[in-house]
């Protein structure tokens, strides 16, 4: 984690994002310079800040160093499957639609094995929020090329540079049609935390893509330096254009990074849908899901 | 506790098996299914989309059999009781899922409508070729239960009976149907919603902190708890101790890995269910299940026409296998005949049991159609000879 917990007298005090966590689970599995723990950090205080009742948060991830997030949250947690994180929210979020459904994932997990997920999710339009931590390469089984590692990295598998066609990832949500996406590094905390609020508080699938270092095996193979060196090359690359065209946002290697908020619109979900249908369909004897007890609360 | 009585069709009906396991399902409790088309099982989601709105329950048509067989188990985790219906390549995509859902103590129902095989096969004919898969597709060790229903009323009754199995032993409960029974239209008498006994989850009482997620309680089960309710749990398809985090060594493994398998195999006396005809006095048993059941039937019959003393034992859960029950008859000596639309499966476990005892001979059939009776009751008057 990235802030300090210092104490000189009286009371210690607590690392204000420590009630988030299963301080039973750490230390974490991340490396120094990872910036993982930045974006969890940011996750931490958009949560705060959101108001939102804990209790009714849940977070799914899948496999990979990012997939590790959902066991280190103080939320009820879900470590699914590699590459299902989605389908598992897609279940958990329709089966209770009163919980706010986070799955937070990688770029090898999300977008390789878990993609046909991920675009449906985005066509259906399920209200829920995925982050992606983009690290360009598969890190927890060693540094493998994934559909986000640009030409020419190099990678364990692309050991004379990578040279497929990469994912543009903004472009493809909003193609898909997710209501919310947006792009910052991990240099960018206050503006990954104002995106996790907004997308939070957003009604539909929300989309947010974390540039992130992976200085053990993407910087360390690519002569890239450390995690610092890392920071300040996304200070010095990463360009603002809110609003910008996601065709347009694609990433070269060590090219600049366009960030911001790219896409927010409205768009009815997966279950204002179905409920439209239904009750067009069915007429006055249709019910709308979630049927509801007594008013209010709980899903029958 | 009874079935609710809103989802529960009373009276009598003219149904395909199909049509009747859904009919199943929505009297179990089941709001939630998630599914992918293939023939020939599609009718029970088609039905379940149809029926669904009207009993506030949610059907959804994923990209792939893999997201409906995780999807289900958000839905679970959620706190609905949740099912996928499928047929032979869907369930060789399911895989990975029957996995998770053993390791996370996921109660939940697998409908696979059995046709030939392997891969595209027969779409639209019968096979009984995935038992094996059933039972051992996911990699690693693990336990689950299967039900083989040879009519449409079966359908119906077993449907109920995975549920009910699925919460009490938090497991994924395998429905083995065929492609004939599930397109096999019969009488199906669906009793009062309050004569249909449902197992209700067994929720957890303890509060967030002393509350452990696997912990086992009753039945070496654990109680579940569910997303929402303030206990912030975790659960993981890692290896993992009792409060649900992961533990990677061989002394987590051991301990989680034997309660996974225990739990059906210590209690497998209470799960296995099977239908035995004259068994006590026979010079032969046919032994089958599913359709092949009733061609066996017909076989019987006309054997025990030309005065040979034939038993029947009919698996209705297949998996656990009812090693028990099926060594005591093999120590009788007497000849055992297995029939099954597959080169040989479930004759495998009959044989192992049999070790030996008594000869044992299976009456095979590669699918595509049922068994000719004349073939198996060939091999009666084989095995009498």
């Amino acid at each position: 984690m990235s802030e300090q917990t210092n104490h000189t007298e009286g009371e210690p005090r607590v690392n204000p994002v420590l009630p988030y966590l299963r301080e039973d689970r750490m230390p974490h599995i991340w490396c120094p310079g990872c910036g993982i723990g930045t974006t969890v950090n940011c996750f931490a205080r958009a949560l705060t800040e959101s108001e939102l009742d804990l209790d009714k948060v849940s977070i799914v991830s899948g496999i990979g160093c990012t997939g590790r997030v959902a066991g280190y949250m103080n939320l009820d947690a879900f470590h699914t499957t590699h590459g299902r994180p989605v389908a598992f929210a897609t279940g958990l979020k329709l089966a209770n639609p009163d919980l706010k459904v986070v799955v937070y994932s990688g770029d090898g997990d999300l977008m390789a094995i878990g993609g046909n997920h991920f675009i449906h999710a985005c066509r259906r339009n399920i209200d829920m929020t995925i982050v992606c931590v983009n690290n360009f390469l598969y890190g927890m089984t060693g540094g493998q090329a994934s559909s986000t590692t640009p030409d020419p990295a190099t990678t364990t598998t692309a050991p004379y540079g990578a040279f497929e066609h990469t994912f543009n990832l903004p472009f493809l949500a909003d193609s898909c049609g997710a209501v919310y996406v947006a792009r910052w590094t991990t240099y960018h905390v206050r503006q990954i935390t104002k995106a996790m609020k907004e997308a939070l508080a957003k009604k539909g699938l929300s989309f947010i893509e974390i540039i992130s270092p992976c200085p053990t095996l993407y910087q360390r193979r690519n002569k890239l330096g450390d995690g610092l060196q890392a920071m300040e090359y996304y200070r010095d690359n990463s360009v603002v254009k809110s609003g910008a065209d996601t065709r347009e946002v694609e990433i070269k290697y060590q090219g600049e990074i366009i960030c911001g908020k790219f896409v927010d619109r409205e768009r009815a979900t997966w279950l204002d849908c179905y409920n439209t249908r239904n009750a067009a369909a069915i007429g006055a004897r249709y019910r709308p899901y979630p049927w509801r007890e007594n008013g209010e609360g709980g899903v029958k | 506790m009874k079935a609710d009585p809103s989802g529960v069709l009373t009276g009598r009906h003219y149904f395909d098996g199909n049509h009747a396991c859904c009919e199943g399902a929505l009297a179990a409790g089941c709001r939630f299914a998630a599914g992918y088309p293939i023939t020939p099982s599609t009718e029970v989601v088609e039905r379940i989309a149809k029926r669904f709105p009207h009993l506030g329950g949610v059907f959804i048509q994923m990209e792939d059999e893999i997201a409906s067989s995780i999807a289900l188990q958000g839905a679970v985790w959620a706190g609905k009781k949740a099912m996928t219906v499928t047929s032979g390549p869907g369930l060789s995509l399911m895989m990975e899922h029957i996995g998770l859902a053993a390791i996370t103590e996921t109660p939940c129902v697998f409908v696979d409508v059995q046709r030939g095989g392997p891969s595209t096969g027969l779409p639209t004919l019968p096979g009984q070729a995935d038992m094996m898969q059933a039972r051992w597709g996911s990699h690693g060790d693990y336990e689950l239960i299967a039900l083989a229903p040879s009519s449409p009323q079966e359908c119906f009754d077993y449907t109920v009976d995975a549920f009910n199995l699925a919460e009490t032993y938090r497991v994924p409960v395998m429905m083995m149907m065929d492609e004939c029974v599930g397109h096999m239209t019969e009488r199906v008498d669906i009793p009062a919603a309050e004569t249909i006994e449902v197992t209700p989850r067994r929720y957890t009482t303890k509060k967030k902190g002393e509350f452990k997620p696997f912990e086992p309680g009753e039945n070496m089960v654990p109680d579940m708890a569910k997303a929402g309710d303030g206990l912030r749990f975790h659960v993981t398809g890692l290896t993992h101790d009792e409060r649900g985090y992961p533990v990677i060594n061989a002394q987590a493994q051991d301990k989680l890995i034997r309660r996974l398998v225990d739990k059906i195999r210590l209690q497998a006396d209470r799960i296995v269910r099977y239908e035995e005809d004259a068994v006590e006095n026979a010079d032969v048993i046919v032994v089958s299940y599913g359709i092949t059941y009733r061609v066996a039937l017909r076989a019987i019959e006309m054997a025990r026409a030309k005065g040979v003393k034939v038993g029947s034992h009919r698996l209705v859960v297949c998996w656990p296998f009812p090693e028990k029950r099926i060594r005591e008859l093999a120590a009788r000596g007497k000849p055992i005949v297995m029939a099954e639309m597959n080169l040989g499966q479930m004759y495998w476990e009959l044989e192992r049991c049999a070790a030996g005892k008594c000869k044992t001979a299976l009456v095979s059939h590669a699918g595509g159609t049922v068994h000719n009776p004349e073939v198996i009751y060939n091999a009666i008057m084989e095995a009498v000879r």
